[in-house]
């Protein structure tokens, strides 16, 4: 069975994380017994956190199979809690099976290294396969507003979220120093530390709201400071992991702070139009998965396309 | 006993894992869910689709679930042998016959009342059915009478949203969505009438509703 290459460099850099992590809680738990403060919010999101982490290494550690299906219970959780937020239709049921099965056709073509398909699956043919499945229900009634809801779903959750799967499958010969590998590590760690720096610099430093009526707490100095700590952090990382330029590293860290930013926001955006405060309660001290993996949406997809315009990978599919 | 531990292993492994990954609970007001443990107590719920009962159920953790029994009817549940062995067996439900026969109340309420007087809890939807398009219809006073005659026994109302998005009357095709189950504070029965009674537990179970579409309306 196929399995993922840990690099020397990648497999330090994971030591350094659930060193990190580890440290973290151990400040919070030493914080917690000298000023008696209650810590406790921070303490479970941590575990969570670290919980998360033990997750993806376990499934990317195991083989190729294992990775992939870990993924599409990601995009499958993602998804369920997409489709649970907005009102559905009755006579919609079984287009909501049909997006439900696209999640794994739509891994399948990655694992097979079919990268064109995989490209226009999503947004060429279950914009198709929707469409057809919905008119035969007859019901015109809301008919624009579910297809587009439901389309907008498959792309952010099965879509942009399968780039994780496409970055998986990027052949050894274009990154040698980390492998596909140290590209997920790159990215997940970015997106998710650039959502950590621009909370941390918002509480600490903010005063100038940004788009006070979607999302109350994002600062400018949050933002700035997001962008400005994710670059520093992705060229260290890129050193490391990528076979970035220093320029091109800065860009990477740049691109990915702005874009997990706005990720971020469209989905509190799309969250404060139906009401809800989180997607769900599936991960303890961080909502639903769909807020925590938010930023990634936006980061995932467009990392993939600027690793692949500066070295033009070629899949052997096509 | 055996039977007990093929529930157990039925809900621990199939059924649990089932609710929680492929379909997903969020749960609003845990603290008021009754300790089942500690004696019995009856909860009532609006009723949409079959998965309330297995919702409802998924929420109490290991062995408390050998003691919940929901009523459900007799003629729809235990019409076969396979679904009577499986109902009965493995979900532990007390089959109740919708037929009025003549007959003193102790005995109409016969199979009801003992497994509450030894002490297991009973899940019982008032409404009597199954409704559509998630409405919530005027509760029967079947559950005032059981609460009458165990006054100290509380009633709990939950309110279940989502289900009648997987499974709603009629169909047959399960579609993945996550429910919302809201708990309220218990209730007693209280030495006025059955109907007042009633009556005090729907707005129990309308108030949670309104609880639920206020979240919607943030």
């Amino acid at each position: 069975m196929e399995q993922f290459v840990f690099t020397h460099n990648v497999k330090i850099a994971l030591v350094i994380l659930y060193s990190f992590i580890f440290l973290l809680l151990a400040i919070v738990k030493i914080a917690q017994w000298t000023t008696k403060k209650d810590l406790d919010n921070i303490w479970i999101r941590i575990k969570s956190f670290l919980l998360i982490c033990v997750f993806f290494t376990a499934a990317f550690c195991f083989n190729k199979i294992v990775a992939f299906l870990f993924l599409m219970l990601i995009s499958y959780l993602c998804l369920k809690e997409f489709l649970s937020l907005i009102p559905t239709r009755k006579t919609d049921r079984k287009v909501l099976l049909w997006a439900y099965w696209s999640i794994p056709v739509s891994y399948y073509i990655v694992y097979i290294h079919w990268a064109t398909l995989f490209y226009l699956f999503i947004p060429l043919y279950m914009f198709i396969l929707i469409s057809v499945r919905m008119v035969m229900s007859s019901n015109t009634e809301g008919f624009l507003k579910n297809l587009a809801v439901i389309q907008y779903g498959l792309m952010t959750t099965v879509y942009a979220l399968g780039y994780l799967g496409m970055t998986a499958i990027i052949p050894m010969q274009y990154n040698p120093k980390g492998g596909a590998i140290g590209l997920l590590f790159y990215i997940l760690i970015l997106t998710v530390s650039n959502d950590f720096i621009q909370m941390f610099c918002g509480k600490a430093l903010g005063k100038h709201k940004i788009i006070p009526k979607v999302s109350p707490n994002k600062t400018w100095e949050g933002f700035i400071g997001g962008v400005i700590g994710t670059t520093i952090l992705s060229v260290v990382m890129a050193y490391f992991l990528t076979p970035f330029t220093l320029l091109q590293s800065i860009f990477a860290g740049a691109v990915l702070a702005v874009f997990g930013f706005f990720g971020d926001v469209t989905m509190s955006a799309i969250k404060r139009d139906m009401g809800v405060k989180d997607t769900s309660s599936l991960i303890p001290g961080h909502g639903g998965i769909l807020d925590r993996l938010d930023s990634l949406l936006f980061t995932a997809p467009l990392f993939f396309h600027y690793f692949a315009y500066i070295n033009t990978i070629v899949f052997t599919r096509g | 006993m055996f039977y007990d531990f093929l529930k157990y292993i039925t809900f621990t492994f199939l059924i649990k894992p089932f609710i929680y990954l492929v379909f997903g609970v969020n749960v609003s007001g845990a603290d008021n869910l009754p300790k089942i443990n500690k004696g019995a107590s009856i909860i009532v719920a609006n009723h949409n689709s079959h998965f309330d009962t297995l919702i409802l159920m998924c929420l109490f953790s290991g062995s408390q679930i050998l003691k919940i029994h929901p009523v459900a009817a007799a003629d729809y549940f235990c019409n076969t042998a396979i679904k009577k062995f499986i109902f009965t067996k493995l979900l532990g439900i007390i089959p109740l016959s919708r037929k009025v026969k003549k007959a003193t109340e102790e005995e109409l309420f016969k199979d009801i009342n003992e497994p509450l007087r030894k002490g297991q809890t009973i899940i019982i939807y008032p409404e009597g059915t199954r409704g559509t398009d998630n409405t919530l219809s005027k509760f029967k006073s079947g559950v005032a009478h059981i609460a009458r005659m165990n006054p100290d026994i509380p009633v709990v109302p939950c309110y279940i949203n989502g289900p009648d998005r997987i499974l709603p009357k009629g169909s047959f095709l399960w579609v993945p969505f996550i429910a919302d189950v809201y708990i309220s504070e218990p209730v007693y029965y209280d030495n006025t009438s059955t109907k007042d009674f009633t009556a005090r537990i729907q707005s129990a179970v309308e108030k949670l509703k309104d609880e639920h579409k206020r979240r919607e309306e943030l």
